[in-house]
């Protein structure tokens, strides 16, 4: 049945919906994205919520996280449903989906902090312990560091949407002692140099994924919200 | 390349923002959620809220405090002060906080950090130390906890080295011989303890010129510096902080 023709139907809201699997600190995020709502021209509806329900019916899914790779994947595969619910809402319906500091790491293939842990396997790669070129460099990797690209996207147009209107010399704030080593150059987004060059965002498709935290990345990390609800991959 | 952070910290008695001399003499000095702010406009790099309300009734304060700095400031939150279990963690966590600041409580159970850094991730566990040095002779630093009023016969590097080991993300030293009296870092200390462990140390205790900052990284080995009253009496900006250490080849945002 299609709709008569000229049917006006107003843009519905959409629902952003960050998993709520026990994995920290929900409320930062949840707040930078309300943030970035209807006072910012994004008519959305943020959810923090862990049941597989919410994530079949949102519009925009985010995975945070936050601790050791293996509890994260446990927190998440253990709620009943969830895995299915995700790989239909990301794999098959195509939603946009963005990961979060270990949220992008579980991205992976597998995990290998504290022992090998298998990952959902997106996007090819492995997560490694930090490999510095510098010894008396701290570790975890804290604080504040800007981007680097990959020759194919050196050029500003050339770079992945939701880094539109953000600088290189713009810094965003890392946590971290695990890197994502992808197996597929193409799929490296973006760099940041801290004791060599370790892979910052990740990305194919309608999967895009963060090292750092946008949500405590002031301005920078607000820009990045925001493209990110504009995306339409 | 990694940028040294900034960390202005607000003192919080019943809401309001206070700062100790020397950990005595309380001066008024506003409210907690609009300093945030400020500092955020400024380009603080993180902000740090040490909760010094003494009765347990009037700590709920804290809670409101970082509820409504986290809707409106978008950088790291570290909350510190009367920290004690796990639920206190979870609360301030849930309230908005990211990291949270254990001082006391890790001495008394050092296995409390162990747990808190297995539940809620290292990133979030920051070990506060106060150390002193050692007025007896011997050589060295005393860590003192209950804001800086209990002596623990403990050494400041060990115990670094110790929480460093059970999982802490950070250390956050104050030198009490230093604090309050503008006279610079604990330049000694804070490198001994900085080259000791593998994670970041914040300096803290004793910054009353810019040039202190530039010291405390370049000489103290910090990763980053946390200063109060030289911020908020609005003797300098955070601006100005980054300029001076800008000025000295040390990166920042």
């Amino acid at each position: 049945m299609g709709r008569t023709y000229n049917e006006k139907r107003p843009m519905a809201k959409e629902t952003i919906l960050i998993i709520d699997y026990g994995s920290g600190n929900l409320r930062s995020a949840a707040k930078a994205f309300e943030h970035m709502g209807p006072g910012k021209g994004h008519d959305i509806e943020v959810k923090v919520s862990g049941k597989p329900e919410d994530v079949l019916s949102a519009d925009r899914v985010v995975l945070p996280g936050q601790g050791a790779f293996g509890d994260c994947m446990n927190g998440l595969s253990k709620i009943p449903g969830m895995m299915e619910a995700l790989k239909e809402a990301v794999l098959h319906k195509g939603r946009p989906f963005l990961g979060i500091c270990v949220g992008m790491q579980l991205l992976a293939t597998r995990g290998l902090e504290h022992g090998a842990h298998a990952g959902l396997n997106w996007i090819e790669g492995e997560v490694h312990p930090m490999d510095l070129n510098d010894p008396a460099l701290k570790i975890p990797h804290m604080g504040w560091n800007d981007l680097a690209f990959p020759s194919a996207s050196i050029q500003q147009d050339n770079r992945h949407f939701v880094l539109r209107n953000i600088s290189s010399t713009e810094n965003f704030y890392f946590v971290h002692s695990f890197v994502f080593q992808c197996r597929h150059a193409h799929h490296v987004l973006a760099l940041t140099d801290y004791g060599g060059f370790q892979t910052a965002i990740v990305g194919r498709d309608n999967i895009i994924g963060v090292q750092f935290h946008p949500e405590k990345s002031q301005s920078a990390g607000l820009k990045l919200i925001g493209n990110f609800l504009d995306w339409k991959p | 390349m990694l940028k040294t952070r900034i960390i202005p910290c607000l003192d919080v008695n019943e809401g309001r923002v206070v700062k100790g001399v020397n950990f005595v003499d309380l001066i008024d000095a506003g409210d907690p959620v609009e300093q945030a702010k400020i500092y955020d406009k400024q380009g603080a790099d993180e902000l740090c809220f040490l909760d010094i309300t003494a009765t347990s009734s009037d700590r709920e304060t804290i809670f409101e405090v970082v509820r409504h700095t986290a809707e409106q400031v978008f950088i790291p939150l570290t909350v510190g002060g009367g920290v004690r279990t796990l639920s206190d963690i979870r609360r301030l966590l849930e309230a908005g906080a990211d990291k949270i600041s254990i001082n006391s409580a890790a001495v008394k159970n050092p296995d409390f950090i162990r747990e808190a850094s297995e539940k809620c991730g290292n990133q979030c566990i920051v070990v506060a130390i106060d150390a002193k040095a050692r007025t007896d002779g011997s050589e060295g630093w005393e860590i003192y906890t209950h804001g800086g009023r209990r002596p623990t016969g403990i050494d400041a590097v060990e115990w670094a080295m110790k929480m460093a080991d059970y999982g802490a993300g950070e250390i956050l030293l104050t030198s009490m011989d230093r604090d309050g009296t503008k006279k610079g870092f604990d330049l000694e200390l804070t490198r001994t303890i900085a080259d000791a462990v593998r994670i970041p140390v914040i300096a803290s205790g004793g910054v009353g010129t810019l040039q202190h900052m530039v010291e405390g990284i370049k000489e103290g080995h910090a990763s980053a510096v946390l200063a109060a009253s030289i911020f908020h009496f609005g003797e300098y900006s955070i601006q100005q902080a980054k300029n001076e250490m800008r000025k000295a080849g040390i990166p920042v945002r």
